[in-house]
């Protein structure tokens, strides 16, 4: 119970945190994303163009995608074009794919979509020249909803990869 | 868990005043879709064989009634509308007095518990109609803490004796327990026994887990774990507790296990560039072999009983369909041809059916077909069904049932596969992905 009790309230400081940024995904304080591994959100960089901040809120740090498939909408190839971009010009960074896939499925499909998913933004990254040792991947299914209505409002929002920033990667 | 494990069970024969009936006796469920009707029986409180043994007593007898209720198949009759009082274990049974409150079975018991913590029963089943004896008394001992164990034992004889199929009570399921709202859901491993007693948890919940499987033994645990930060199969030994990751090559992402009805193989899911296919190892070795190679999903691979076939999900027709192939892999075909998505197929211990989650125009459903695909009926209806298990005896299927919207959590339900006796397995919070070991030992 104390466990739920901090991690209710890690994730209300993180999402009120959250809130601060224009981020058009980020816009309540339900959405953070436990799974995210870089603990480098520097809130004071919004406008560094290199800073974590300016990756996901400005760029966009995830594309979404359609019922039950993993290819890249014309949208999510922009977004992911800015990301590459970016990464270019930010070497230090490796980068951890995490594919995601809404309530709608049985678990061990939507984990196998899920990784259909990372790996189309994988290929895509790769294909416009990031080094393919600098991004892994990790398909999580159903299993961490951002949104938690069951409409498709909130799959719509459920159905993404999201590319989380990490310095540990690369020397 | 090591006591329960090493709980050693003694059984012997009691019957001397009885004759034996034999299993054709007129007293008998035939377990059909046509059982509408449940068998009435009595139950009185078992008797106290000494001081102290009262409570235990009750409870047991208590138990056995429950178990037997609970199938849908039989019906306690009230102890209010008993005529005759079973004051002893092996005074004669007044036939009468139970034909007139219309018992078809009685059960009487006697419960003796010494003052090392042993606790020793017996019963003896009656036809009330026939006036006879079915089958033998049967003694069962154990600890004082396995009393549980030993009532389930009891009513797995019960059951066995009038409807000539075994029990399927003195079992246990592995699931995921689950804590925590929709968006920062905490998982962990937990067993408990099939009627939701004696949970005990295998992991913490610091680590994502998914789906456990149970060996054919009931002994080791496979499943799902993201503890090195990715999906991974682990296998765990139940009553140490301890687990180590299966050797599908470093840094694999696998998914989906499943042990072979030996104990040796194992069948899981492996991802590899975003593709996911099937691969089959020894669980002790290091040598996976790729049973699929295409460029869709196929996954929740699940052996036949003789171990000769694997059916398995695929989308290499565009959606969520099952196949049969050979468990060494090749030709495959297809055995879901009705309208909807088809997944998790799961074969029965009959070797009869196989059980599958169906997803159509938005609702879930759990389901069985025969093994060539035919005679196709669905079980439930929900929001979200999915994941099947089978009873040991192949007549009762466990499965997920999630509720909708934002506070939406999961809960175990079990049906019949007539689809009848649907019913909550009862978990103190949220639980999903059951998996029922076989009868105990």
């Amino acid at each position: 119970m104390t466990q739920i009790t901090k991690a209710l309230l890690l994730i209300t400081i993180l999402g009120l945190a959250a809130c601060s940024k224009p981020d058009r995904f980020d816009n309540n304080n339900r959405t953070v994303d436990l799974n995210a591994n870089n603990g480098l959100i520097d809130p004071t960089g919004l406008g560094d163009p290199n800073s974590v901040g300016y990756f996901s809120a400005t760029i966009g740090d995830r594309v979404l995608f359609a019922v039950d498939q993993s290819t890249l909408s014309p949208e999510a190839r922009n977004i992911l074009s800015g990301q590459v971009d970016w990464l270019q010009t930010n070497s230090s960074y490796a980068i951890l794919v995490e594919g995601h896939a809404d309530e709608q499925g049985t678990r061990e499909y939507n984990l196998a979509l899920s990784a259909k998913r990372a790996s189309a933004v994988q290929q895509y990254m790769i294909s416009q020249g990031v080094q393919a040792s600098r991004i892994r991947t990790v398909p999580y299914g159903k299993e961490r909803p951002i949104e938690v209505c069951s409409d498709e409002a909130c799959y719509a929002k459920n159905r993404r990869a999201v590319t989380v920033l990490n310095t540990s990667g690369t020397s | 868990m090591t006591r329960l494990l090493s709980f050693t069970l003694i059984l012997a024969i009691l019957g001397v005043s009885a004759p034996v009936m034999a299993q054709n006796g007129p007293l008998r469920i035939e377990i059909t879709e046509g059982v509408i009707e449940p068998l009435p029986f009595a139950a009185p409180a078992f008797i106290a064989e000494n001081a102290g043994a009262g409570d235990m007593a009750a409870q047991i007898s208590q138990l056995i009634a429950t178990d037997l209720a609970n199938t849908g198949l039989f019906r306690e009759i009230s102890r209010n509308a008993f005529i005759s009082n079973i004051t002893s274990f092996s005074s004669p049974v007044q036939y009468s007095d139970w034909k007139a409150i219309n018992a078809q079975a009685l059960i009487t018991g006697a419960v003796a518990v010494t003052s090392d913590g042993r606790v020793t029963v017996k019963f003896r089943l009656f036809d009330i109609f026939s006036e006879a004896q079915l089958g033998e008394g049967l003694q069962f001992a154990g600890t004082t803490a396995s009393w549980r164990r030993m009532a389930h034992k009891v009513a797995d004889a019960v059951y066995s004796r009038i409807t000539g199929e075994s029990g399927y009570f003195d079992s246990r399921v592995v699931f995921v327990s689950e804590a925590g709202p929709k968006n920062a859901r905490l998982k962990r491993l937990a067993i408990m026994d099939y009627d939701g007693a004696n949970v005990q948890f295998l992991t913490d919940s610091s680590a994502l887990v998914l789906a456990p499987r149970f060996s054919p033994t009931g002994d080791r645990v496979l499943y799902t774990s993201y503890e090195s930060g990715f999906p991974q199969v682990f296998v765990l030994d139940v009553a140490s507790v301890g687990r180590r990751a299966l050797s599908t090559g470093a840094g694999t992402m696998t998914f989906a296990p499943r042990f072979a009805p030996d104990g040796n193989a194992v069948v899981y899911s492996m991802t590899q560039g975003g593709n996911s296919d099937l691969f089959r190892m020894p669980v002790n070795g290091n040598n996976p072999v790729k049973l699929t190679d295409t460029p869709f999903i196929e996954t929740a691979p699940s052996f036949s009983p003789d171990g000769s076939r694997i059916v398995f999900e695929s989308d290499r027709s565009g959606t969520q369909q099952l196949y049969v192939m050979s468990a060494n892999g090749g030709e495959a075909t297809r055995i879901s041809f009705g309208p909807g998505r088809y997944g998790t197929p799961v074969w029965s211990p009959r070797g009869d059916l196989i059980a599958f989650t169906k997803q159509n125009k938005g609702r879930f459903h759990i389901g069985v077909m025969r093994v060539d695909g035919s005679e196709e009926r669905l079980l439930t209806a929900s929001f979200l069904d999915e994941g099947p298990t089978w009873s040991p005896n192949g007549r009762v299927i466990m499965f997920t049932r999630e509720s909708q919207g934002a506070t939406g959590a999961a809960a175990l339900y079990s049906v019949d596969i007539s689809g009848r006796n649907l019913r909550r397995v009862p978990t103190q919070g949220a639980a999903s992905d059951p998996a029922w070991s076989p009868l105990l030992p």
